[in-house]
Formats: C-alpha cells, sequence, structure tokens
C-alpha cells in the first residue's frame, strides 16, 4: 500500500468528505422530517379551510357572517364550523406575548393567537383535558382595532405548562393582548399547533402554544374552518361553495382542504429533503466509483505481482481478502478522519446557518456506512484480481 | 509551431479516453454531477440573494427609529429595532425632507369595479406611495408615468397601474387620462407601468418577498385621508385605542420608509439627521430613552431582514462539499489513468520529448476531460432546475433558470477544476524516469 500512498490518501480524503457531508445531511433529513410530520392536534383529515372575501363593501358584514356559518352548519355532510383568524398549518399567523402581571417587562411566553367560538373545539375536533368550553353568550364581535375584554382564554397545554410548570393553569389569570386587563383561563386542550410552520427563526420556538380567545372576528375579509363527516372533505367543499355563492356572489371564495394545506406548508422542507438525500445518494455513488477506479488501477499495476502470489499458492480467497483489508484499512483512516470533520462541520453550521445539531450516532453510523461502502465498492476489482492466472508470472508482463 | 502540436495533443487526447472507456466514463460522470449539483444550488442561491436593483442598490435607504425603547415585546430582532415605522415618524421624515427623494409606503386592498360594465368587480392589492416612489426605485413607464408631487399635497384620486392591471382592465391599449373606480371612488389613470420585477422585493418584504404583490399604485396622503386600511404587518408595543385617528397617533409600527441618497455624505447626513430626530423626541420627552436609529442600504436590508433562507445556505454549502468530493474523485481516476500510461509516457520521453512536452500533454487531455464532464453537468444543472422547479415553493420558481453566463460558469468552472484536479498527476507523469519504464518492459 506504500507504493500507492497518494492514492490511498486521496480515496481516504474523499471518503472523510463524503462522510462529513453526509452525517450533516441526514441530521438535517432527520429533523425537518420530524418536523412536517408533527400533528397539530386538529382533525386534519375532515377540516378545510373557506376564505370570503367580499369585492363590494358589505352593508352588514356581520350578518353575512352569521348567515354564512349557519349555511355552513345546516349543509349536509358538515359536522361544525366557525369563523377563526388563523388556522394551523397556514403557514404565519398572528402571534402574542403573555404575561402573568400587570407590570411585568419580560414576557412569560410567547403564543399563537386564534379566535372562536363555542363551535370552535368541536369544529377542530379538540377535546379537553381540563375546564370547560366557551359558552354562546361570551362569545364577543371582533372588528376593527378595538379589542373587547375576553371572558376567558382556552389555552394549548404546551402553553400552560409553559406559564404554569406546576400544572395549575386552570382558572389562573394571564396578560394576553392587553398589559392591563387579564383574563382566567377557563380550559386546557391536549394540542393545538400555531399557524407558523418555519422549521427554525423565532415562530419556532413556541410552535405548540396557541391562546383560543372567546372572540368572533368580522369584517370583509373571513376565514372559516368546517370539519365534514369523515371521508367527505372533498364533496362538501364544493357543496359548501356553491352554497356561499347563492348566498352572496359578489365574493372571492378560496377553499382549500387541510391536508392542501399541510402540503403546502411543508413542500420547502420536503423538497430540501429530497434534494439533500439526492445529493447525498450521488455522492455515495460517486466515492464508490473512486474506490472502483483507483482499486482497478492498483489491480492492473499489480498484475504480475498477483501472478506471483497465486503460483506461490495463494488463493483466490486469500488475494479478495488482501484488498479488502487493503480498504478496510483505507476507509477506517478516512471514517475516523470524517467523524471529526462532521462534527467541526456541524458546529460550525449550528454557528452561522440556524443548522441543528448533530447527534454523534449519526457520524458513527456514517462511518459504519463508509466501511461498508469500501468493502462493497472493492469487491469487483478484487474478484478481477483473483482471477488473474498463476500462468501470468511466468509471461513477464 | 505550439498550435498545431496542442491539436494534435487534443486529438492524442481523445484518443486516450476512448482506449481507457470505463475509467473515463467514471470521471466525467463524476466531475459532470459535482458540477451539475453545485451549479443547480449556486443558480438559486444566487437568484435568491441577488441584488434586486443593482443600478442603486447602495443608494437607497431602509430607515429605522425605536420608538418603543427598552423591554420590548417578543420577536425582536438582533438590534433591537422594529422593521417599520408608525405614522407618527414617517410623517416627520417626510416632512423634514432631508432626503433627495423618500416615501413612505404601506399596502391596502380596495375593490375595484371596472370600466367594461360586463366584467366582474374584483379586489386589488393597492401601494399607497408617494410621487417619489417611482423615480426612487427607477419603475419603468410603458404609458404616462408617475403622478407629481403636488397630486401628493393634493390627496389626488390618481393611481399608476401595472401592466397586467392594463391588461386586464384596458386590454393593454394606453389608459392614461381615463378612469377606475376603487371602492366606489373615481380614479384617473395618470401611468401604467411597464413589466417590473423587483425579486426579492425588498421595499416591502412583510408581503411576500419573491413575488409581486402591488397591483395599483396611488397617492399615500389619499389613501390615509380615506381611512385604507393596512393588509401589510402592523405591530403595536401596547393595546391602542379603536380607530384611524388613534391608529395615526399610536407606536404602533406599520410603515415602510425608502430615503434615496446618491452619495456617501449624503448617507451620512441622513444618519445625522435620524440620530438627531430621535434625540429631539428624547428632548420633547416622547421617547424617555437615548437615540437609537439605523439606515441601512438595499443589501444590508436583506442581509438584516434573513431573507435567504438558511436551508438554501445548507444546500449551496452540501453542493460544493459534492464538488469537492468529485474533484478529488477525479484526481484519483486521473493519477490511475495518467499512471496507467507511464509506460507510453516512458517512451515518448526516451524519444527526445521534454518534461514540459510531456506536462503539456497531459493537461490538455485533462482539460478534455474537463469539458467533457462540464458539458455533462450541464444537463445534469438543467435537470436539476427542473427538479428544484417541482420542489420547491412556488416563489422561488421563477427565479430558477439557466442563462449564457450560467453556462459559462459551468463550463469554464469543469475544466478548471479538472484541470486544477489534474495538476497532481500530470507532474508526476513529467517526473517518469524514461529509463526505468522502459526497463520495466
Amino acid at each position: 500500500m506504500r507504493r500507492n500512498k497518494s492514492g490511498a490518501i486521496l480515496i481516504a480524503t474523499q471518503m472523510a468528505i463524503t462522510l462529513a457531508f453526509l452525517a450533516n445531511a441526514m441530521t438535517l433529513v432527520e429533523h425537518r422530517l420530524a418536523w412536517s410530520a408533527r400533528p397539530t392536534g386538529v382533525d386534519e383529515a375532515n377540516i378545510f379551510v373557506m376564505v370570503t372575501e367580499s369585492v363590494e363593501h358589505a352593508a352588514d358584514p356581520a350578518a353575512r357572517e352569521a348567515l354564512d356559518l349557519a349555511t355552513l352548519r345546516s349543509l349536509h355532510g358538515v359536522v361544525d364550523a366557525y369563523a377563526t383568524n388563523d388556522s394551523p398549518l397556514q403557514g404565519g399567523g398572528w402571534s402574542e406575548t403573555v404575561e402573568l402581571a400587570a407590570d411585568q417587562q419580560t414576557p412569560s411566553a410567547l403564543t399563537a393567537h386564534y379566535f372562536g367560538d363555542e363551535h370552535a373545539l368541536h369544529t377542530l375536533g379538540l377535546t379537553l383535558i381540563a375546564g370547560r368550553n366557551f359558552t354562546a353568550d361570551e362569545i364577543a364581535v371582533r372588528s376593527d382595532d378595538a379589542v373587547p375584554p375576553a371572558s376567558g382564554y382556552i389555552v394549548s397545554k404546551a402553553l400552560a405548562l409553559k406559564l404554569f410548570p406546576a400544572g395549575d393553569a386552570l382558572g389562573k389569570s394571564i396578560f394576553v393582548e392587553s398589559t392591563t386587563i387579564s383574563s382566567p383561563i377557563v380550559g386546557i386542550v391536549d394540542r393545538l399547533q400555531g399557524p407558523f410552520t418555519g422549521a427554525n427563526g423565532i415562530f419556532s420556538t413556541f410552535a405548540e402554544n396557541s391562546v383560543l380567545s372567546p372572540y368572533r372576528p368580522v369584517g370583509e375579509f373571513s376565514r372559516y374552518l368546517v370539519r365534514a363527516q369523515p371521508g367527505q372533505v372533498a364533496g362538501v367543499m364544493k357543496s359548501a361553495e356553491q352554497k356561499l355563492f347563492e348566498i352572496d356572489g359578489n365574493r372571492v371564495l378560496r377553499s382549500k382542504s387541510m391536508a392542501e394545506l399541510r402540503a403546502q406548508a411543508y413542500r420547502g422542507d420536503h423538497g430540501l429533503i429530497v434534494l439533500l438525500i439526492s445529493v447525498c445518494t450521488a455522492l455515495l455513488i460517486v466515492t464508490a466509483f473512486g474506490i472502483i477506479g483507483l482499486t482497478s488501477y492498483w489491480v492492473s499495476q499489480r498484475r504480475q505481482q498477483i501472478g506471483i502470489r497465486r503460483a506461490l499458492g495463494a488463493t483466490r480467497r486469500a488475494i479478495v481478502s488482501h484488498f479488502q483489508t487493503e480498504n478496510l484499512l483505507i476507509a477506517a483512516a478516512g471514517a475516523l478522519g470524517g467523524i471529526g470533520i462532521a462534527a467541526a462541520l456541524n458546529l460550525w453550521m449550528v454557528r452561522s446557518f440556524e443548522m441543528v445539531r448533530m447527534d454523534n450516532s449519526r457520524a458513527i453510523g456514517g462511518a459504519l456506512l463508509m466501511l461498508f461502502l469500501g468493502q462493497v465498492a472493492v469487491l469487483w476489482p478484487a474478484l478481477r484480481a483473483a482471477s488473474i492466472p498463476p500462468a501470468l508470472a511466468t509471461r513477464g508482463g | 509551431m505550439r498550435t498545431p502540436l496542442i491539436a494534435y495533443y487534443f486529438r492524442l487526447g481523445l484518443r486516450s479516453l476512448r482506449r481507457n472507456g470505463v475509467l473515463t466514463v467514471l470521471m466525467i460522470t463524476a466531475i459532470g454531477v459535482g458540477i451539475g449539483a453545485s451549479m443547480t444550488t449556486l443558480t438559486v442561491f444566487r437568484a435568491m440573494s441577488g441584488d434586486p436593483i443593482p443600478q442603486k442598490s447602495h443608494q437607497l435607504f431602509a430607515a429605522q427609529i425605536d420608538n418603543w425603547g427598552p423591554n420590548k415585546p417578543g420577536e425582536q430582532s438582533e438590534d433591537q429595532l422594529t422593521d417599520q415605522l408608525s405614522y407618527i415618524d414617517a410623517m416627520a421624515l417626510m416632512k423634514a425632507r432631508a432626503a433627495k427623494r423618500q416615501s413612505a409606503l404601506y399596502l391596502t386592498r380596495l375593490f375595484l369595479r371596472p370600466p367594461d360594465p360586463q366584467q366582474k368587480p374584483l379586489k386589488v392589492t393597492v401601494r399607497a406611495a408617494y410621487a417619489d416612489f417611482f423615480p426612487m426605485f427607477d419603475a419603468p413607464f410603458e404609458y404616462g408615468g408617475p403622478w407629481a408631487a403636488a397630486e401628493d399635497e393634493g390627496r389626488a384620486a390618481v393611481v399608476v397601474i401595472t401592466r397586467d392591471m392594463n391588461d386586464r382592465l384596458f386590454h393593454g391599449v394606453n389608459s392614461v387620462g381615463k378612469t377606475i373606480r376603487l371602492d366606489d371612488e373615481t380614479y384617473r389613470v395618470v401611468g401604467v407601468l411597464a413589466d417590473w420585477q423587483l425579486i426579492p422585493h425588498f421595499y416591502d418584504l412583510n408581503v411576500i418577498p419573491f413575488g409581486q404583490s402591488d397591483e395599483v399604485f396611488l397617492p399615500f396622503s389619499r389613501a390615509i385621508d380615506k381611512h385604507m386600511v393596512n393588509i401589510g404587518h402592523t405591530s403595536c408595543k401596547a393595546e391602542e385605542k379603536a380607530g384611524w385617528e388613534a391608529r395615526l397617533g399610536s407606536d404602533c409600527v406599520w410603515l415602510q420608509f425608502w430615503a434615496e441618497l446618491p452619495t456617501a455624505a449624503d448617507a451620512r447626513r441622513y444618519r445625522g439627521f435620524l440620530y438627531n430626530y430621535a434625540a429631539e423626541q428624547q428632548r420633547i420627552g416622547r421617547f424617555n430613552w437615548p437615540p437609537h436609529t439605523q439606515l441601512r442600504d438595499v443589501m444590508q436590508w436583506l442581509v438584516y431582514r434573513h431573507v435567504v433562507p438558511s436551508e438554501v445556505n445548507i444546500l449551496l454549502l452540501v453542493s460544493f462539499g459534492f464538488l469537492l468530493v468529485c474533484l478529488l474523485n477525479a484526481t484519483g481516476l486521473m493519477l490511475a489513468k495518467i499512471m496507467g500510461r507511464a509506460g507510453d509516457i516512458g517512451v515518448r520521453r526516451a524519444l527526445g520529448a521534454s518534461r514540459g512536452a510531456i506536462f503539456m500533454q497531459c493537461l490538455v487531455e485533462t482539460g478534455v476531460v474537463g469539458l467533457a464532464g462540464g458539458l455533462c453537468g450541464l444537463a445534469l444543472t438543467g435537470l436539476g432546475l427542473l427538479a428544484a422547479r417541482s420542489l420547491l415553493p412556488k416563489e422561488f420558481v421563477a427565479l430558477t433558470h439557466l442563462d449564457a453566463a450560467d453556462i459559462a460558469i459551468a463550463v469554464s468552472l469543469a475544466v478548471a477544476a479538472t484541470v486544477l484536479a489534474g495538476l497532481y498527476p500530470v507532474w508526476r507523469a513529467a517526473h517518469v524516469q524514461p529509463a526505468w519504464q522502459l526497463k520495466a518492459q
């Protein structure tokens, strides 16, 4: 092997760099797969979102919205519906700070802020783990900038625990939109994800924190969430659009199922995953090519030497294992270096590009993969070497 | 004498490629795949981090003033400044006219009744701006031009529309002087923009950073007068009283503000002006904290607002790591290929070829491999961009195209990288001892 120093160094370096990128890319892929698969807590399969915007000033937007909702709720195949400001998986939305005292300088938590009436929990398919739902008479209308006082809030368990780690959030008062008026937590739901879907940045740090306030938003622009009977989303969505157009044709209407929203929200993450996996696969193939190429060259250079060894009684098996051992040594050196480079690369990327931290097991897994790749790649040239006839030794070239 | 020799080396190179088929294919594939992957991400990266207005990006500045003081509610930026201005501060800057051109901006949405009664009414996205907006951002006009500064003062009912809007409402004919109805009031068209794409949409990144959103432009003063609601981002430090007048008098931030400052001295003066403005606010007791202001030009603004997603940086890094591996690979294979011909080289050396000649011959051969790899890489880049287009979110799609410059970059990168990768093997080849090689035969 010493004779082919430069070739061996090239292969080891190549394997080290391949390993470093592979381990980091797989860390990112794993993170994004997990991120984009997080459940929102709502009955995604059967919910769709309708956004309606009037193209002329509505005389009485509150009345029109009430009529829209009543129509939707009475529609065949609809379980329930309500009007909201934002929906999970929307991508961006309303965020608020939560404080526990009126004069608090640093907020206790950041949270998504949803509006909903007494139909919200049923529509979303959420179950209370503590407390109660809103009642019809405590729902206030939200229009313009006016903030009517909230009678109480329903919060997600994640937010409840963040604010009150002891687990006694129910009944406690919190400040959400106002820094002067607080309202009690009246209910806690197991899980309700905020509308933000970005995998990094400030919004990803409070993805599971949500407050549901007892408001019905009213304006020229409305967003309805509608829950259909299981398996009927597509059909119900169509008939709902038709019905709303019958009530008022002068509107722009768009509907999307939660499934479509999910696909749209994580399109970038899935794109990244596919790109990274393709690049890594190509990287492995290229590295394997390199090993095959250089080993073949060594085999062809050592034809005579191999012939002599065969003539002196070395078995085919011994020739194959010679090349395998040689490759194992090179790959082990590359893998060791690669683990170091992978860790350094990860540290640097975490510092400069909001990269996720790599688990050391990924680098070790990558190292084992490199050893395996080396063994597979070397097999073909090694077998070719083993097939060199012993008679070659006598022929001299 | 030199030229025909190089042509001969080139032919030799081609012949040698054919002779050692497997190695050649491996090498060209490796280089091609490396170039393809790195060019694909480079193209996406360049498009996303590119300068949207190269001729002027160093003269256009976004102004920031700290009107919230310390202890801001969540979501704050690294320098504790909000990225928009309040109405009070934006108006003070507009009144001061301390820059060559300046404009406060915001986005609203109005319903539009087309002049043709056959067409259905529609909702349009409207940019409220000052007359300076158009010359400041070099907005190109198809017909007419911006409204006059006097029309800003007079809160005139005038609009500039995009070409798309003009096609839709007036079937593409010159509509200057015609009227449209917005929220049931009549507006006179004074200008129609030609195609105008600012990518990223730097002057208002709150909307869609990589898409064009503005369809109609009208005077800011008019928009305020008519209580046109902001549909962009609004942030308030504390809860505010309801109503339009309360919003205008509040410290809620919701306006973008840009200034054109042609020289570095202008920018320095403007920085001083902003600082003094904040100091004055402190003196009169509106701010009870020391002045904190900032002025950033277009590229600084894009970096500050993290317009390029960190994923793109990571992808770029991975691709270049990939290119590096491909080149190491090519070096190894080249070494195998060239050293495999040590015998030939020995004969040539024995017949009198100088080291330089051998070096030259091998280098040309490497270049041939690089060229082939580059062409292969170009094809793969095309495929890669097709894939990227189907995988990435819509707003990036428009950006990913290959132009002549990219093609030149890809091919020259491939040749340069391969020659670089080949230097070591070629150097080794040039040092082949003729006698040694001949003896071995």
